[in-house]
């Protein structure tokens, strides 16, 4: 007997291995929070993907029938932590539709400036966590690099970094401020003195200039990057009546070429907040895209948000063009005492991970009687068992960091 | 479409059984529904290529009830369960909001859930948004093909969304209250 096997295949087909059932979560460094995905593979091939909800519920629903729509705000912003000034946004807008208020021009300015900027910084983390999920750890740092400079801005716009409860009902909280100590990532970034007082409006700006010359440096190391088109291209392909059929919206929905974003084709409240405003809607299939990407697969989606962040940056900058000659007040004072009508409004907005709904019914009290908050990522995270089935085991981070997915959304 | 002209397209189809309500004043126009016709009214707004609507936004559901006995009696509405079904179209652009009413309990003495026929065969989505209906709002599908908790944990008792809902004690040995 020779001591070197005929033929190492032979050897495979004797060594039979069972299904295993695999769990990856709830605690999982890619599982973009506590998602628990119960796994039924065949080696490396998953055959059943079952996704756990429920680790983060923290009953906002409920709460929201206790309280005046101002007190539920920041309940709102600890639904998708990552963009709170979305969240806001859309629970405001909606009891603004319920009461039939209409915020002044100053405030609408404000909140688109802040919205984009939200969306801006939202989708740096989806990018850079995309790419952490794959194994890179250089865009996630850039990326966080430049957020830290939004939320130093926002830190001195509303106090937070995070849980903002800036946009409320009527309007905004304060009114953007005027002379600011520079954020100290600019000033190290733009290499300017970190004592300059600059106002807040310039350093967006300076901010905004900053991020526009870094955008080819993220294709260069993830959009173009070898590594990253063979681990994304051709892979979790969405076809356009599946993504529908399933809810989803946002880039998600965009990604498999339906050419639908709320900001245009929304309800008038929020469509008119966008009216005057130059931007483009992002959808696939891109002329420039690689030739192994397929309509609908991780690289579309990613791509999209990546087009996205410049066209939030057009948008920033025609608000601080219209702020200030914008009319009015930044806010409509909201007592808390007031009586919601005996009435029901549901409204969407377009937050960066999809279209987050709210369904506020009124029942002459102040507080809701059902304060609803439908959310985009759980719509967006049912497609995992069809996307993710019949692939390796190595896809599902791909698969499911490409729906860019917040569990604080998903469980409320 | 407006919410008039769908009523009226309904009512052709189905007849004024099956279509027993409407509110064309509300914020978000509704028209309400029998409860055992909801899955064919479901697939011919979803199918029909007058009204196309492709896009389930929302399916939740609303306990409309005064667990205070004291107010209970100013009330304003019939005690009963909505579910509430918004529809988006994306090729026609128009909305819609159709709605289902049943009885909080199938029987007061047993506490058995109201049945609601499942439309996971017409949107896929409705099949977690129904699965976060039962386990909060308390109302079962028929004929959904996975009936079971999605944000609660599986052994978890009571429907908290219903406003008669009493928070267990303890859970599993720990005190909740």
């Amino acid at each position: 007997m020779s001591l070197t096997l005929e033929d190492p295949r032979v050897i495979e087909f004797d060594v039979r291995t069972d299904e295993m059932l695999v769990n990856m979560g709830p605690q999982h460094p890619s599982t973009h929070g506590v998602l628990r995905l119960l796994l039924r593979t065949d080696g490396e091939i998953v055959h059943e993907i079952t996704p756990h909800l429920g680790y983060l519920h923290r009953c906002a629903e409920k709460i929201g029938e206790n309280l005046s729509p101002p007190q539920w705000v920041p309940y709102t912003d600890r639904m998708d932590y990552l963009a709170g000034m979305n969240m806001n946004l859309g629970m405001a807008l909606t009891v603004e539709k319920l009461i039939g208020m209409e915020v002044p021009e100053k405030a609408a300015t404000i909140r688109v400036l802040i919205a984009e900027l939200g969306r801006i910084a939202s989708h740096l983390v989806g990018m850079g966590a995309y790419g952490l999920d794959l194994g890179t750890f250089s865009p996630f740092l850039y990326a966080f690099r430049e957020r830290e400079i939004i939320l130093d801005l926002f830190e001195e716009v509303c106090g937070a970094r995070l849980t903002y409860s800036y946009i409320t009902i009527g309007g905004v909280t304060h009114d953007l401020p005027d002379m600011i100590p520079i954020p100290p990532g600019l000033a190290a970034l733009t290499k300017r003195s970190r004592n300059m007082k600059v106002s807040w409006l310039q350093a967006l700006e300076m901010f905004l200039e900053w991020l526009e010359h870094r955008i080819s440096e993220y294709h260069t190391l993830l959009t173009r990057n070898q590594i990253f088109i063979k681990r994304t291209a051709g892979l979790g392909i969405l076809t356009k009546e599946l993504a529908i059929s399933h809810g989803c919206t946002g880039p998600v929905l965009r990604g498999s070429g339906v050419n639908w974003d709320l900001r245009r084709d929304g309800e008038p409240i929020y469509t008119n907040m966008y009216a005057g405003y130059d931007f483009n809607v992002i959808a696939a299939p891109f002329k420039e895209a690689p030739r192994e990407v397929v309509l609908g697969d991780n690289w579309c989606r990613f791509y999209v948000r990546m087009l996205e962040v410049v066209q939030a940056i057009r948008l920033v900058r025609q608000a601080i063009a219209k702020y200030p000659t914008a009319k009015g007040e930044y806010r409509i004072p909201y007592k808390m005492s007031a009586k919601l009508p005996i009435d029901e409004a549901y409204l969407e907005t377009e937050c960066p991970r999809g279209a987050m709904g709210f369904y506020i019914v009124g029942n002459d009290k102040a507080e809701p009687f059902r304060a609803r908050a439908k959310s985009s990522c759980f719509c967006n995270l049912s497609v995992t068992a069809p996307l993710c089935e019949g692939f390796l085991l190595a896809d599902i981070p791909a698969i499911v960091g490409s729906l860019d997915i917040v569990m604080g959304e998903i469980d409320r | 479409m407006t919410a008039e002209d769908l009523h009226k397209l309904l009512v052709g189809q189905f007849g004024e059984s099956k279509i027993i309500g409407s509110n064309f004043t509300a914020k978000d126009p509704w028209i309400e529904v029998a409860v055992d016709s909801i899955v064919d009214v479901s697939r011919f707004l979803k199918h029909d290529e007058r009204t196309q609507f492709d896009h389930l936004n929302d399916l939740c559901g609303v306990d409309y009830f005064e667990p205070d006995l004291k107010k209970a009696a100013k009330f304003n509405h019939q005690p009963h369960v909505a579910v509430v079904y918004h529809l988006t179209s994306y090729t026609l652009r128009h909305r819609i909001t159709v709605k289902v009413k049943v009885a909080r309990w199938k029987d007061d003495a047993t506490k058995a859930l109201p049945d609601v026929p499942s439309v996971a065969s017409v949107w896929a989505i409705a099949d977690w948004h129904e699965r976060e209906c039962y386990d909060l709002v308390g109302v079962n599908f028929v004929d959904h093909p996975n009936m079971r908790r999605i944000l609660c944990p599986e052994d978890w008792e009571g429907h908290g969304l219903r406003k008669d809902y009493e928070q267990p004690l303890e859970y599993h040995g720990v005190r909740g209250r």
